[in-house]
């Protein structure tokens, strides 16, 4: 197994690619969609955002050209990798109407095998939130769980960051710890273009040793680690972590909610972007044929639906779902899951219509206790 | 490239076990319970105070109190309201139909801790079908309990559940001769009823109990448990000892929908039985 740092040049990132597919891999990664960045089939380097980068403001998304040929020089767009992992729709079962009852049909699920390309260090700890979500507990969800069982992990440091960014002060990034096979460091120095890498799992170092490489440089190396202190440097926003939940806790009732209730629309927008809101609506439809299907599909706390109880909905106001999407991500998840809801990738400060902030929010509350 | 993978019933916890009626008992004008046997596998074990998820065909699936007795799992009993699109398709169907099951889910009342003191169950109107369960435990091991209280309150005299088990309960659930275990109030009074007229809180103030060996146990409406809190707290009874039901949207039962929180607790799987202290924050709070 590969120790240290290693490079692979611009070229040997194809080889990767190529090395995943020989072994039946599925290749997915970052690619230029109606104006954004998403997630879908790589299987060139063409398809990945050459040159690319994006601006990010609340409620903000451009790309824009870089004037370089950089593969990952942008962050994180309206995708997430739960879309693979955690299906926006998904099929729980068929059952089909017999005499006197009814009957499941059990079928085979067809599931590829994942390899994801480009996943940033705030995605790699969202994994491990929705892990602790659908794993960690008294149950498990299988079709979460073959999923992800069989996902292979290459992993991109960030070299810069967006001005909605805030993973350094939620400690996820920019820089990828631990939960990946591979990752890469992307340095463009003069005329040179090549990653230095990490190796992070045994099937890393096998894909690794398929493909053209060496060992790393000291000089390589702190060309990488400048890059991501850069990332850093350029953080665009923080929160601060301390005490939140106690904070939330004792704010249930601050002014404050009322006031960002006047701007959300409850749109649903953040929780559709967040790469860690896994709640999804459960439905049961049936046909003119006996066959009825139960379908699962991402859903919202913001919808009116949500939060029905025999006639109408708990949580009416926007005050309140607003409340109860906050305090989830940075306080109840605290005592759900052991960790926060939110790492830091500012998707939802971005993908808000309306530019709402949760750090903002956060601060005006620390702020102006009531 | 592709992997074909099924999942075997039993290791998803989101495929129900079809179960059959074998009996539907009419109960009052929008309640019905039903009689469920297993069509295959074993009969489904619980504790008092957990419920099911019941799929009726095509048409969606809900959580439903299990009312049945612990102590005789063969049949699954559960006691539904016709409130909605789902509970109405399960309240028209009769013997020999066919209804998904999953569970039993979640937690259950604190039968053992209650041992050796007294207890006071407050139930109001279709809450009393989730404390029957824990009526019939305490009727197997009577003996290990003191005085028992069951305090009811219903909409009207022709809304209330159970009328001959009521009954029978004055006796069987009696510490001693005349102790008039069994307290029933209504809202509306009709033609007929000498009973008591009012909330159900308003039997607390006078229960002859030993109040910090008492656990109470209570399920109705929110506003409901509010007020039997307050009045059972006046009462001396530590709030520790005080177990309620809550109730919120599900769409899993498994802790995966995330449409059951109520603050930090999934209903689902942390609840639906939780002690006092745990929702003491969040049950004065308006849309929780």
């Amino acid at each position: 197994m590969q120790k240290g740092p290693f490079v692979l040049e611009r070229s040997g990132l194809l080889q990767l690619l190529q090395a995943l597919k020989a072994k039946g891999y599925l290749t997915l990664g970052p690619t230029v969609r109606e104006g954004a960045i998403v997630y879908d089939q790589l299987s060139r380097l063409e398809d990945l955002p050459i040159g690319y980068t994006d601006h990010q403001e609340g409620g903000t998304y451009r790309l824009r050209r870089r004037g370089d040929e950089a593969l990952f020089g942008y962050n994180v767009g309206p995708h997430s990798w739960k879309r693979f992992l955690h299906p926006p729709i998904l099929r729980l079962f068929r059952a089909r109407k017999i005499n006197g009852g009814f009957e499941f049909e059990h079928e085979a699920e067809a599931l590829p095998n994942y390899a994801f390309i480009g996943v940033r260090a705030c995605e790699l700890l969202a994994i491990r939130v929705q892990d602790q979500v659908f794993l960690g507990g008294a149950y498990q969800d299988p079709h979460y769980k073959a999923r992800r069982e069989r996902v292979f992990i290459v992993a991109v440091n960030c070299t810069q960051a967006g001005n909605t960014c805030f993973c350094a002060s939620v400690q996820s990034g920019p820089k990828a710890q631990a939960g990946f096979d591979l990752a890469l460091t992307e340095v463009l120095e003069g005329d040179r273009h090549y990653f230095v890498g990490e190796v992070g799992s045994e099937r890393g170092a096998e894909v690794l040793g398929e493909i053209p490489h060496r060992a790393a440089l000291p000089s390589e190396v702190a060309q990488a680690e400048a890059k991501v202190a850069q990332a850093t440097r350029q953080m665009g926003r923080s929160l601060a972590t301390e005490g939140l939940k106690e904070m939330l806790y004792q704010n249930l009732e601050h002014p404050r909610w009322e006031q960002v209730a006047a701007r959300c629309l409850s749109c649903g927008n953040c929780t559709q972007v967040c790469p860690t809101c896994f709640c999804t609506s459960v439905e049961d439809h049936t046909d003119l044929s006996g066959v009825a299907e139960r379908t699962r599909r991402w859903d919202s706390c913001f919808t009116a639906d949500f939060s029905y109880l025999h006639g109408g909905s708990v949580r009416v106001s926007t005050k309140a779902r607003y409340r109860q999407w906050l305090t989830h991500k940075l306080a109840t998840w605290q005592d759900q899951f052991g960790m926060l809801g939110c790492v830091g990738c500012g998707r939802c400060i971005t993908w808000c219509p309306v530019g709402i902030d949760l750090t903002e929010e956060v601060a005006a509350m620390r702020g102006a206790h009531v | 490239m592709v992997n074909p993978i099924s999942y075997t019933p039993g290791q998803d916890p989101m495929q129900p076990r079809p179960f059959r009626v074998v009996r539907a008992i009419r109960e009052t004008a929008d309640v019905v319970t039903l009689e469920l046997e297993a069509q295959s596998g074993p009969p489904l074990a619980f504790q008092p105070g957990q419920f099911t998820m019941l799929y009726v065909f095509g048409v969606g699936e809900v959580p439903i109190s299990i009312s049945g007795d612990p102590h005789k799992p063969a049949r699954l009993v559960q006691t539904i309201r016709r409130v909605g699109l789902v509970t109405e398709a399960l309240c028209k169907l009769g013997r020999g139909d066919v209804v998904g099951v999953r569970g039993p889910f979640g937690s259950h009342w604190p039968l053992e801790q209650a041992r050796g003191g007294d207890v006071v169950i407050v139930a109001g109107g279709i809450g009393l079908p989730p404390l029957r369960p824990a009526i019939y435990h305490i009727l197997h091991q009577r003996q290990d309990y003191g005085r028992v209280y069951l305090l009811y309150g219903a909409r009207t005299p022709a809304d209330l559940l159970f009328p001959e088990e009521l009954k029978r309960w004055q006796h069987t659930l009696a510490h001693a001769p005349g102790a008039s275990p069994v307290r029933v109030t209504v809202d509306r009074a009709e033609g007929g009823w000498d009973g008591a007229v009012g909330v159900v809180t308003s039997l607390i103030p006078v229960l002859p109990i030993d109040p910090l060996r008492t656990t109470a146990l209570m399920v109705g409406p929110e506003v409901m448990m509010r007020f039997t809190i307050s009045e059972l707290r006046k009462r001396g009874i530590p709030e520790e000892n005080l177990y309620l039901s809550m109730e919120r949207n599900m769409k899993c039962a498994v802790g995966f929908c995330g449409h059951c929180q109520y603050g930090p607790h999934f209903i689902c799987k942390d609840g639906p039985v939780l002690a006092f202290p745990r929702v003491r924050d969040w049950i004065t709070r308006k849309e929780v």
